[in-house]
């Protein structure tokens, strides 16, 4: 976290400036890596493959054909069941919980981020920065009973609220620590002259800090998002009733419900995933430069 | 600042809650009573516990030691320059984007004794019942693991190899050293803070290996895969023992902190030091 402004804003794509480098001549092909990449690319890609064809073929075939060959008459049959059960009502509580608890996270969690490294040499700000990143150690699992007392007290039991609070609080301490990795980078230079034409801190942040450092933003966008839509452990412990069920626990229950048709429970597992597949596609290089950036150095 | 108070509320306050709850007897509805040691010594005279904690730890060290060495070699390679890297790197991700639900359902599928991949495809070594013996049940918990999250810390290893000058490597083939060479004199000692970036998220994350478990195996068979947040899960939440629960939690916390302050330790305290090079 030494990080001075004269490394300027070439950290936010790696990937490009590695690119124009010129590399030394004839590298020979890493046969070691390389045996290590393709082979865990089988391992990743086999059963992902296999939980997709498997999510087409009818029951009756599942039990009769060889797992690995995709199905001779693909059917739709599993998603329209899982699709006329209760799971756009899931869908859509994971949704109102992974945007409700994203959208405030990132946005606190960048002024946060901003008071941090604009005021850094303030006390209080260093007290505030190390106990975000006391956070980082911190299991959600350590302190789940607890916060299952407080929703009970504050009568948020079994609503999506008692999902959204704790998950924007677990949220914070690592988007805190990538934002203000990149913050740190915006050249000194530019918060004096913005200062000089006279704007507010607030302004500042929004205009200035916050455009420049937008791929930092996507990045732990996309990162809570994929967190808190996949989160388990809150919807098990603070919610009760099947209509605030969020898909990963819909997941789970379907599962004892379904258990003698896998590609029924196949299907929804790819069902689950597809949102964050496609937030993922769409926005893939901005979190694999900033995940890289945040954590690699 | 609004995410002090959030953070506070249900990060710190809830930190210093657990430690008070480890001193009462509570069944997580009624009304909640100072117990003393009570929870404590329940806690720590059951022989459960000491199973837990040997099963936490067991399985922190496999999953540590099968995944760094995998992401390590995949962070080297992801780094090179090969082709298909766009379609690599989208394919790579798949097993970070499925929550520990959907893999663990689909792992119990795909190892299902009679239906799954090995009766299906009728290879012998591959039809096992492989939930049902605890070594196997392990195991199949610990490659569930790594295929998650070998992709995230490959990640990791891949911007810490990018960051390692060109340079070190031009001048140690003039001096004619192979690639394996290269690798253990510059590579790996290049990734030292990466490597303990990484491993303190591993052990630190391994604590937290709840989901995937309680679905996977729900910490059977027996006892075999009953890790720590498991047991506080089920003491707590299904026999509503929230005071040895919280104690057990109060555990967790102390473990991490240790191990996570350890690792730290082995870096030489000073890990933003080597944040400057190579950018």
């Amino acid at each position: 976290m030494g990080l001075t402004h004269t490394t300027g804003l070439k950290r936010t794509a790696p990937a490009e400036t590695e690119r124009r480098r010129p590399r030394p001549g004839s590298e020979r092909p890493n046969w070691l890596g390389g045996a290590a990449g393709w082979l865990w690319l089988a391992i990743v890609i086999v059963p992902v493959y296999w939980i997709f064809i498997t999510s087409f073929k009818a029951q009756s075939s599942y039990y009769a054909t060889n797992p690995l060959v995709p199905p001779a008459e693909p059917t739709l049959a599993n998603y329209r069941l899982v699709i006329e059960s209760d799971f756009p009502l899931y869908f859509l509580n994971s949704l109102i919980v992974t945007v409700g608890a994203v959208v405030p996270a990132v946005a606190v969690a960048f002024m946060a981020a901003y008071a941090i490294v604009r005021g850094g040499a303030h006390r209080f700000l260093r007290g505030v920065n190390s106990l975000f990143l006391m956070g980082l150690a911190i299991p959600l699992q350590a302190t789940i009973i607890p916060i299952y007392l407080i929703i009970i007290r504050l009568h948020l039991y079994d609503s999506l609220a008692a999902l959204i609070l704790p998950s924007i609080a677990f949220a914070i301490p690592l988007s805190v620590l990538i934002l203000a990795n990149f913050i740190r980078d915006v050249p000194k230079e530019l918060f004096e002259s913005m200062r000089l034409d006279g704007a507010g801190e607030m302004t500042t942040l929004w205009r200035l800090a916050f455009p420049l450092t937008l791929p930092a933003v996507v990045t732990v966008t996309i990162y809570n998002a994929l967190t808190i839509w996949n989160g388990f452990l809150l919807p098990l412990i603070l919610t009760q009733s099947p209509d605030k069920r969020t898909l990963p626990l819909a997941l789970w229950t379907f599962q004892g419900q379904y258990s003698v048709n896998v590609p029924a429970v196949l299907a929804s597992v790819v069902l689950t995933t597809l949102p964050i597949l496609i937030l993922y596609v769409v926005g893939r290089r901005q979190l694999l430069s900033g995940l890289t950036a945040g954590f690699g150095k | 600042m609004p995410a002090l108070a959030v953070f506070v509320a249900f990060g710190v306050i809830p930190l210093a809650g657990v430690l008070f709850l480890s001193f009462t007897s509570w069944d997580g509805l009624g009304d909640i009573q100072l117990s003393g040691l009570t929870s404590w010594q329940a806690v720590l005279g059951d022989p459960g516990l000491l199973h837990a904690l040997w099963v936490t730890l067991l399985v922190m060290a496999a999953s540590w030691a099968v995944q760094t060495p995998a992401s390590i070699l995949i962070g080297v390679f992801l780094a090179g320059r090969q082709r298909y890297r766009a379609l690599l790197a989208v394919l790579y991700f798949i097993p970070l984007l499925l929550s520990s639900a959907a893999i663990a359902i689909a792992y119990k599928a795909l190892l299902d004794p009679n239906f799954g991949l090995g009766a299906g495809l009728h290879i012998g070594l591959l039809t096992q019942d492989w939930l049902g013996e605890p070594v196997l049940a392990f195991s199949v918990v610990i490659f569930a693991v790594s295929w998650q999250f070998i992709p995230f810390h490959s990640l990791i290893y891949q911007g810490g190899v990018r960051q390692i000058p060109r340079s070190m490597y031009e001048a140690a083939e003039l001096d004619g050293a192979g690639r394996v060479r290269r690798f253990f004199s510059i590579t790996l000692p290049q990734l030292k803070y990466t490597i303990i970036t990484s491993s303190t998220l591993m052990v630190v994350g391994s604590l937290t290996f709840f989901d995937l478990i309680f679905v996977l195996t729900a910490g059977g068979p027996g006892d075999a895969t009953r890790v720590l947040a498991l047991d506080m899960y089920k003491r707590g939440f299904q026999a509503n023992l929230m005071g040895p629960a919280s104690a057990i939690a109060v555990i967790l916390v102390l473990v991490g902190l240790a191990l996570a302050l350890l690792l730290r330790r082995l870096g030489g305290g000073d890990a933003g030091a080597s944040q400057m090079e190579g950018a």
